[in-house]
């Protein structure tokens, strides 16, 4: 038993051996130069002092989020096309990690606008579409952990991991839509920040964007091993139960 | 049930089982037998009203309806009722179908299984209506407000035509797991809350009887979302029952 065992273990763990091993390198290298760059080399900005610096892990760690969320609602639909367990398993792992980073991007944003607005939330229309996102794929999370495991979970899932990618665009849009406090970094004519501080954005962007993808890796690999052990724990009781 | 059942497949049946008309009349009776379920029942519709009106005296005494809150909390206290009391309607729309053994009949219904989202959206459709029918004119006795401005109309049917329809969707999601009463609120309203947002804003607006371009903001808002669910929703559906039945 324990030969086959490690045998699933190793099948489950094998696809893109590249990545398994060049992402982590690559995220830790990128993650050291933004965190040199946006603490030490990019300026000081004037009104806000150093709390601006907030700022570059939060933008990176909200486009992590959309990230997540849209490889959830990808993997959503490839579910419903090919009805295989592989592209569930995806779909869980990148909206537990886009959870993550949605949180970071909530928390690093109500502590900047504790310093500059001088009140830690307002229910401004991106603040509000960025936390109806945190509600929604809890709420995803949740539902997964009240269904019982198999073909029916993945599709109900699927089905409100396309639904619930509706409200990214919102969220994304929501600045331009509505009348917002929140400062646009993205603008119709390119980005309004100072071309100084472009270097650490980008940084921080590529760096949690290499994060996150290692990130889901990893829990895609571990929920597809626990996958494995919840079948082999099934045919082991069945086998037990026919030797009587 | 099963006599309405019978005789709506059986009407259906008569006719070649392609085309509009047909899914039109397949549809039709879905709701027609729906309806007649209700109104020798009346569960859902009286059990959600009585809720809705509940909720109507509490918020009136949290916020003083018929004075200064009226205008700010008002639209918001409405669209409470309404989200809370159609949502326990909701809660019914595939509950008797499991229960009964009516959802079999459905599913050996020669027609897509899309219509089958249609004809049962369209009659909980037919069901929040007729709770907003007795809601809205208490709601203005309440509130001391005029509800014969063509902007809320407008905003009240839109508002409602998005939410049952991705209600009716996740209704028949809730309705196969063990913890339905949780399931239902717990997937519509993160989900719904961006339309339930524009349509307080857009009742808000239309109650302080403003123009037709303030409201349109808002109504933009509820139209793309009411295209949206209707585009994806009925071929969704198609997924959902697969796993309903087993």
């Amino acid at each position: 038993m324990n030969i086959r065992l490690n045998a699933l273990a190793g099948s489950a763990t094998a696809g893109l051996p590249g990545l398994r091993f060049g992402l982590p390198v690559l995220a830790a290298a990128l993650l050291l130069a933004a965190l040199t760059e946006a603490l030490v080399i990019a300026p000081t900005e004037a009104a806000m002092g150093d709390i601006q610096r907030i700022f570059y892990f939060h933008v990176a760690a909200a486009w992590a989020a959309f990230l997540a969320f849209f490889i959830v609602f990808a993997a959503s639909v490839a579910y419903l096309r090919t009805k295989s367990a592989r592209w569930d398993v995806v779909a869980v792992s990148a909206a537990e990690t886009g959870v993550v980073f949605v949180s970071i991007a909530l928390v690093s944003g109500s502590i900047w606008a504790r310093s500059t607005w001088g009140t830690w939330w307002t229910w401004d229309p991106r603040l509000t579409t960025t936390f109806l996102l945190w509600l929604i794929y809890v709420s995803y999370l949740v539902m997964r952990s009240m269904v019982e495991e198999g073909q029916r979970r993945a599709t109900f899932a699927a089905v409100f991991g396309i639904i619930a990618f509706l409200d990214v665009p919102i969220a994304f849009m929501s600045i331009r839509w509505w009348r917002t406090m929140h400062p646009t970094v993205l603008t119709g004519n390119g980005f309004s920040v100072e071309p100084a501080m472009l270097p650490a954005l980008f940084l921080s962007l590529a760096a949690f964007s290499a994060v996150l993808l290692h990130l889901t890796l990893l829990r895609s690999m571990l929920e597809r091993s626990r996958q494995e052990v919840t079948e082999l724990r099934r045919r082991i009781s069945w086998m037990e139960e026919r030797r009587g | 049930m099963w006599e309405a059942l019978r005789k709506s497949t059986s009407a259906t049946q008569a006719q070649p089982a392609d085309g509009f008309l047909s899914s039109l009349g397949f549809a039709l009776a879905i709701v027609a037998k729906d309806v007649r379920v209700e109104l020798r029942s009346r569960e859902a519709l009286s059990g959600s009203l009585v809720f809705a009106l509940l909720t109507l005296v509490i918020f009136n005494f949290a916020f003083d309806l018929g004075g200064e809150m009226k205008e700010t909390a008002g639209p918001g206290v409405l669209w409470v009722a309404i989200v809370l009391a159609g949502m326990m309607g909701l809660s019914y729309v595939f509950a008797k179908e499991r229960a009964q053994g009516g959802l079999e009949g459905l599913l050996l219904a020669p027609m897509d299984r899309s219509v089958i989202f249609i004809g049962k959206a369209a009659g909980a459709l037919l069901l929040t209506s007729a709770l907003e029918l007795f809601l809205l004119p208490l709601f203005a006795v309440f509130a001391d407000a005029s509800l014969l401005s063509p902007g809320l109309i407008v905003i009240v049917v839109l508002g409602t035509l998005g939410f049952v329809t991705v209600g009716t969707l996740f209704s028949a999601m809730a309705v196969t797991t063990r913890s339905r009463e949780l399931m239902l609120p717990l997937l519509l309203l993160p989900v719904a809350i961006p339309l339930i947002i524009a349509a307080v804003e857009g009742t808000r607006i239309a109650l302080q009887g403003q123009s037709w371009g303030e409201l349109l903001p808002a109504l933009s808002v509820l139209a793309a979302f009411d295209a949206l669910f209707l585009t994806l929703c009925p071929p969704l559906f198609e997924y959902v029952i697969e796993e309903m039945a087993s």
